[in-house]
């Protein structure tokens, strides 16, 4: 019997200021890696903090493990672990301390050291937590999550602000623990983090889940496995070029047009050509292999980074 | 080298009392604060010869004939001044009394003050003698110097209680509010840690550090200044640690919303600040006007600071504080339970 890891139908949750969470759906399937994507402010936080049973919700169902917070919070304390956004862990005690302390909340669970091995934090066992990178610290909130040995991990923006090699030392930390069974719920305003770790992905924006699939379906959904950006001047108005053959539509992104087509080699030309025809000349050209940000930009005419 | 994790209440404790140790200014105001208090101001009140009251003479025929009469109290420090100058030395406060001979014995001198209405009294004394008078009735003096009643046998009883208070708030309230801050008590709950057991291990980490800071202090009271504990030790540690006791929970509770570290500052201020002034720390709250002595008698500090005091200075057995010791811990369980209740941990 598969059962859902999470699921939630109909969540919502308002501020006094902003309507947070606005009616989302989410089935996380147990065992996979399951990613939600979305700019600043989109309700990523909110949404994985009511799943976690921190935030209070205004409507709609939650439910954990087969479990519901309202009855089973002990229990579901046990199974989960979490990193939240911005937890300061005391900069007083060693890593050493603090992962025996989140130990010592748990049933059952790894020993502190063999925690430490797993996460590359050996080295660092008697340092202080104060003295730690960045890149550690976030492998230590990862111990803590972990220290109760839990069915389910939940990682808001674990990697945000981390350099290349911290980042790739934590998406490794995760294919671990999936290798072991768990699943893994995670939020990111990455796009390429969402691509590589995770196995589906719920892109979210205001509140609303905009698009949910494996991140190949979404790519696909833009019908057009390339995106080709320039810049022309003067620039131009869509009509020049958004019935060039093989061209899936356009999204004006500042001064710049971006452009999906299925084969470069056909849609270059084409363009080129188009802006010679109508005058103007062209100032900048790139191209790239479809992503999510291109989803992201063609469903809401914005970046993720900036929107 | 590795030991088995303990149970989460024990690592709790540990884990807070470790954070403390590392907390080199808090080491400093939890017993290097009380210490110095302690060493200035024993030094600044300890025992010396009263001092005399200056008093000038107007210059005149008899002034020095009455200079050698105000020359016999021990009390007076005469000197001869112009009528003019012992003027502006009264008017300055430089002398307390000015003594002039204008037809008759004229004394000038502000009543309100209580040097110069003692200095009046002296001056007069010497100088009636002086002239001939007798005491109709024989009287010697006999001066106090009891161990038990000079003033910092007054004070380290009340630094002790004010110490209890200031790191029982302090070391509680701004903790908890530091951790708000970091979002750690968010961390915290989403674990299976007891709420309960949380609260529980800040007290008991503030027990250990309790029983260093009263040692430390009484300790130093004795060597230093001969401060005796004239009641029994048990008695003295029980009340140390319900008072204790009942400032971490005021602590808690002062802690229990405030967002922000200035909030919680502000807040606690707000509460010691009374207590500081009123509870007789520094000198006896009797003094305040007799209206507001019910309520002076009704805070946490006062409490603690008389069963101190009783025990101390007076040597009073266990029985005599018991109703202190009952009242302070009632504070200790509604502040707590009040605080868990209204507790925000995010």
């Amino acid at each position: 019997m598969p059962v859902d890891a999470v699921s939630c139908h109909g969540l919502k949750k308002s501020y006094p200021d902003v309507r947070a969470v606005d009616g989302l759906d989410l089935d996380v399937l147990a065992g996979e890696c399951f990613g939600l994507l979305g700019p600043n402010g989109a309700g990523k936080t909110t949404t994985i903090e009511i799943l976690e049973g921190l935030t209070r919700r205004d409507a709609g169902e939650v439910v954990v493990l087969g479990l519901t917070w309202e009855d089973h919070e002990r229990e579901l304390r046990e199974r989960i672990g979490i990193s939240l956004q911005e937890t300061q862990l005391s900069e007083k005690l060693t890593v050493y301390e603090t992962v025996r302390l989140f130990r010592s909340f748990y049933r059952s669970g790894p020993e502190p050291d063999a925690l430490l091995r797993d996460l590359s934090l050996d080295e660092k066992r008697n340092a202080r937590v104060g003295k730690l990178s960045g890149g550690q610290r976030q492998r230590l909130a990862a111990a803590c999550a972990l220290a109760g040995d839990p069915d389910i991990l939940f990682l808001d923006e674990p990697t945000t602000g981390l350099d290349p090699q911290s980042r790739l030392q934590l998406w490794d930390v995760v294919a671990r623990f999936r290798a072991k069974g768990g699943t893994v719920l995670l939020t990111t305003h990455y796009m390429e983090e969402a691509e590589r770790l995770c196995d589906r992905i719920a892109i979210v924006d205001h509140g609303h889940r905009i698009a949910l699939g494996t991140p190949k379906e979404l790519i696909a959904r833009l019908e057009a496995p390339n995106i080709i950006e320039f810049t022309s001047e003067p620039a131009l108005p869509a009509d020049t070029f958004e019935h060039l053959a093989g061209c899936h539509g356009c999204t004006r992104r500042g001064e710049a047009w971006q452009l999906r087509v299925d084969s470069l080699a056909e849609a270059v030309p084409q363009v080129i050509a188009a802006v010679e025809r109508s005058g103007g000349r062209l100032r900048t050209l790139t191209t790239h292999a479809a992503t999510l940000e291109d989803l992201f930009v063609s469903l809401t005419g914005r970046d993720l980074r900036d929107a | 080298m590795p030991e088995p994790v303990r149970p989460a209440i024990i690592e709790l404790t540990v884990t807070r009392t470790k954070e403390f140790l590392r907390e080199t200014e808090a080491i400093f105001w939890v017993f290097g604060f009380p210490l110095l208090l302690a060493l200035a101001l024993g030094f600044a009140f300890r025992e010396k010869a009263p001092d005399r009251i200056p008093v000038a003479v107007a210059a005149g025929p008899q002034a020095a004939h009455d200079l050698a009469a105000l020359r016999t109290s021990p009390a007076l420090a005469p000197r001869i001044l112009t009528a003019a100058a012992a003027e502006d030395a009264l008017r300055h406060g430089k002398v307390s009394l000015i003594v002039a001979r204008t037809g008759s014995l004229v004394y000038r001198y502000d009543p309100t003050a209580p040097d110069s209405r003692t200095a009046r009294r002296e001056a007069d004394d010497a100088l009636q003698r002086a002239a001939g008078r007798r005491d109709a009735v024989p009287a010697h003096d006999e001066s106090m110097h009891e161990q038990g009643a000079r003033y910092i046998d007054f004070l380290i009883p009340g630094l002790l209680g004010m110490n209890l208070m200031g790191t029982g708030m302090w070391g509680t309230g701004f903790t908890i509010a530091n951790m708000r801050m970091k979002k750690l008590l968010k961390r915290l709950i989403a674990t299976p840690m007891r709420k309960s057991e949380f609260v529980l291990a800040q007290f008991l980490s503030r027990l250990i550090f309790l029983v260093v800071e009263v040692t430390v202090l009484v300790a130093f009271g004795w060597v230093v200044f001969g401060v005796r504990v004239n009641g029994s030790i048990a008695a003295l540690a029980l009340i140390s640690i319900v008072g204790g006791y009942a400032f971490s929970g005021l602590g808690l509770l002062t802690a229990s919303r405030a967002r922000t570290m200035e909030g919680v500052s502000g807040l606690m201020n707000l509460i010691m600040m009374p207590m500081w002034l009123c509870s007789g720390v520094f000198f006896s709250y009797e003094r305040f006007p007799a209206a507001v002595q019910p309520l002076i008698r009704a805070l946490p500090l006062t409490i603690l600071n008389d069963a101190l005091r009783a025990v101390m200075n007076d040597g009073a057995p266990l029985m005599h504080v018991a109703p202190a010791l009952i009242y302070l811990a009632a504070w200790g369980v509604v502040t707590f339970a009040v605080a868990l209740k209204i507790f925000r941990w995010m």
